[in-house]
């Protein structure tokens, strides 16, 4: 292979793409080594088992993930807004669709919600860190290697062009050779290990970690759904785990799965890729309902309306999530029978989805609603998802589905749930959360100008959409007909107002870490519920000193009734803490390089960092790291500084 | 928690092997041996059957006692069991048409895909171009 290629060559974004990466990486080497900063990346972050730390990790590459894919949706606006502009080509464009899609949900919306989690749920139970820590630090490593693996793709070797869905037989060797449909498969096999280990982990650690005496039944709801997300995962991401396999085998070794010759079945793709996306959909919004239950009966100052209704009805959408797969693909021939059974399980679905959004008005009913920006984003939630979810049963109806389906109306869709209810969530959850994991607030004014400058523009983008698709627009087009001009302009205004406000949230970051007031009790807000607002801020390496008993829900709340707090001297024992480790980020890293073996189909290489990633596990496996001990003065002298004692 | 005195984990070594052996002679089942199709897919599936055995008793906790939330690997078997059964029965049901790949289109009763061993016809007609239907 020759190095031209290697590299992608004879785009000029591309090469602009290269420069910036490389003037990037040249910027933070310099940095680190200035600064004399490697010693301590090492130390503190990249052999971390901390949960707190880990879940800043995550979310912070979340953020660049969000950017990436944003940059990506701006491009295709600006395509279809001016398409004799040859902006774009089609190959192009159909590359940066491809890459948009898959980034925004498996390694923007998953990891922003996992960071969220790491961070808050085992502060939530009363937990001091995850029940398998090492493990959670490879979860981590296997995700952003697996990302970072997607991601070159645009300079080496060539993007994925297939769709986020990868089709096949069109993502097969057949029609797609060379490498670019590799780093799909790659990419997302190695963080999909992580994906997969983090579900364990969470189920593990909420059912056997929590406070003692806390029930099930007294958790906080954003506990709860990430343990039902948890159940989602380990049952659906299996599946995604075996198709990626499957059609691995097909491009890089020559089997017959999904291909068109040879008995193979390519719809058998489609198939096994929605019986896990479409969990994967919920994956991504069960953890938003539980942020936003948080963030409204926080500042609804009231219990949450509906408790047990709400529990219930994200188990019951956990389980019908398994039941409505084949409503991605109505019209590929299956028959009336098969589309009307789907077409009833996908309505029934919509039911529970219903039960929450009472759940959220009750609580806000007659309440003394305090207007934060973590709350402006759960209002505006509401009725924006309620359109989504309407024009979800729309889509639900096989016979008309063959009108809507892949046009600009399911586009309008999915963006109408993912963005008004995940990305919202991530905001929100976020800022409500900030105080906790970085010791000050985020200003609120500058704030509610991201918010309204993106939510206006949310809907100036994604409202026009629906009609356009009605008009018959196909989505997955780089060029389109005079009558979907006008609407598609707007569009791309309203892209660049969500632009503007995501800039401006990012601005608000870099602000806040400047000026913002650095935090001094522990329950940032005044009206903390649960049991994360009562560690102190910063929190201790080890979140609580003692383990308060919980015989409520809103274990916080009682605590602060009886003037109790996690820190009861006379009950202060020795804390076991598990030690750092840089074995996880060495084992991953050689998992990358196996990866990238295998997207150029490199044998010679894939093997030999198989075999290196193989003598980690073992080196893991004859591991008897005990941990060590925190001893009770340390805790005490910790505990009084962070408490002003 | 299990014994951390313990420097070699016995149990845990036999099992790994056990299960790499097991796969070993699968993997030679399958391409090395002159078995008929039949005796290999039987063969292979009694294999599959103790391999998963082994997990269960020696990685997965399958003999642990009770603990106050259930018995949790039964708990998670059965559900797992569920879901596979949604996963086999439900791609069946969804893609029986795709199974169906006679030209002459009047035989369009379902095919178990076994049995497409003997119709080596898994042709254009399975790929979703079903126009005419
Ligand atoms: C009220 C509940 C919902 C119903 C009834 C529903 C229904 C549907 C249907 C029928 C389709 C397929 C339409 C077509 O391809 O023609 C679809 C697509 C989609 N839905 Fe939903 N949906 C609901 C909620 C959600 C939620 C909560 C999410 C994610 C947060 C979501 C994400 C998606 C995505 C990503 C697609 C398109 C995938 C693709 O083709 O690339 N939906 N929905
Ligand atoms: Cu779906």
């Amino acid at each position: 292979m020759q190095l031209d290629e290697f590299f992608v060559t004879g785009e000029p974004l591309i090469y602009g793409g290269m420069v910036s990466i490389a003037l990037v990486t040249i910027a933070i080497l310099f940095i680190l080594t200035y600064f004399k900063k490697w010693g301590w990346l090492w130390r503190e972050w990249l052999t971390t088992v901390d949960h707190k730390k880990i879940g800043v990790m995550y979310i912070l590459s979340a953020l660049a993930m969000l950017f990436r894919g944003g940059v990506d949706a701006m491009m295709m606006r600006v395509q279809l807004a001016f398409p004799n502009m040859n902006f774009l080509n089609a190959q192009h464009y159909d590359e940066i669709f491809t890459t948009h899609g898959t980034v925004m949900i498996i390694f923007m919306a998953m990891p922003f919600l996992i960071g969220l989690m790491n961070i808050i749920v085992p502060l939530q139970i009363g937990a001091r860190d995850f029940a398998f820590p090492y493990l959670n630090a490879l979860s981590f490593w296997s995700f952003l290697f697996g990302a970072m693996l997607f991601n070159i793709s645009f300079v080496i070797g060539g993007s994925p062009d297939a769709g986020w869905t990868s089709y096949t037989p069109l993502a097969g060797a057949a029609m797609s050779p060379g490498p670019g449909q590799n780093f799909y498969l790659m990419g997302l096999q190695l963080s999909g290990i992580g994906t997969l280990a983090t579900g364990i982990n969470l189920m593990v650690t909420i059912l056997k970690m929590r406070a003692p005496k806390m029930k099930m039944f007294q958790m906080p709801i954003f506990t709860w759904s990430t343990l039902i997300t948890s159940f989602i995962i380990v049952f659906a991401f299996p599946i995604l785990t075996v198709a990626l396999a499957l059609m691995t085998l097909d491009r890089i070794f020559g089997a017959q799965f999904f291909t068109l010759t040879g008995e193979g079945m390519p719809m058998m793709w489609a198939n096994l890729f929605w019986m896990w996306g479409h969990p994967e959909v919920y994956i991504v919004i069960l953890p938003a309902f539980g942020i936003f239950s948080e963030v409204i009966c926080t500042f609804a100052r009231k219990q949450l309306f509906g408790y047990k209704a709400m529990v219930w009805a994200i188990i019951l959408i956990a389980g019908l999530s398994f039941l409505v797969w084949v409503h991605h693909f109505f019209t590929m021939g299956a028959g009336a029978f098969v589309n009307s059974v789907f077409s009833i399980s996908t309505m029934l679905i919509a039911v529970p989805t219903g039960v929450k959004i009472f759940n959220w008005l009750g609580t806000l009913y007659k309440s003394k609603i305090k207007n934060t920006v973590a709350m402006m984003w759960a209002l505006a939630f509401i009725p924006s998802f309620v359109i989504g979810g309407v024009t979800g049963v729309m889509l639900g109806m096989a016979s008309a589905d063959y009108q809507f389906h892949n046009t600009y109306f399911l586009v309008a869709h999915f963006h109408y749930v993912l963005i008004a209810g995940t990305v919202f969530a991530c905001f929100s959850g976020l800022v409500f959360w900030y105080p906790k994991m970085f010791g000050h607030k985020l200003n609120e004014r500058i704030g509610k100008w991201s918010f309204w400058f993106f939510v206006i523009g949310f809907h100036v983008c994604f409202f026009p959409q629906y009609f356009v698709g009605l008009d018959g627009m196909p989505r997955r087009v780089f060029t389109i007909i005079p009558e979907w001009m006008p609407l598609n302009i707007i569009s791309t205004i309203g892209a660049f107002g969500m632009g503007a406000g995501f800039a401006i949230f990012v601005f608000c970051i870099l602000y806040s870490y400047r000026y913002s007031e650095r935090e001094k009790s522990g329950d940032s807000w005044g009206d903390g519920r649960t049991l994360e607002w009562a560690t102190p801020t910063p929190v201790p390496f080890y979140n609580f000193a003692t383990l308060p008993e919980i015989d409520s829900q809103d274990a916080y709340v009682k605590l602060k009734e009886e003037g109790r707090t996690t820190f009861e001297e006379d009950k202060l024992e020795p804390i076991h803490m598990p030690n750092n480790t840089g074995q996880p980020i060495i084992m991953m890293g050689f998992l990358f390089f196996a990866s990238f073996g295998l997207v150029f189909e490199w044998m010679w290489m894939a093997i030999a960092f198989l075999i290196a990633g193989l003598i980690m596990m073992v080196v893991r496996s004859f591991d008897y790291d005990e941990g060590y001990h925190v001893e009770v003065d340390e805790i005490k002298r910790i505990e009084r500084s962070a408490r002003g004692l | 928690m299990t014994d951390h005195n313990k420097r070699i984990p016995t149990q845990h070594v036999i099992g790994f092997a056990l299960s790499i052996a097991l796969t070993l002679l699968a993997a030679w089942t399958a391409l090395g041996s002159n078995l008929s199709t039949m005796w290999i897919i039987s063969s292979i599936m009694i294999l599959a059957v103790i391999q998963a055995g082994i997990q269960l008793f020696m990685f997965m906790h399958v003999v642990e006692s009770d603990s106050h939330n259930g018995h949790v690997p039964w708990n998670m078997m059965f559900h797992g069991a569920v879901l596979a059964a949604i996963l086999v029965a439900g791609s069946l049901f969804v893609m029986s048409f795709g199974f169906t790949h006679d030209h002459d289109g009047e035989n369009h009763e379902q095919h178990e895909q076994q049995d497409s061993g003997d119709h080596s016809d898994m042709d254009m007609e399975g790929d979703g171009e079903h126009e005419g239907h």
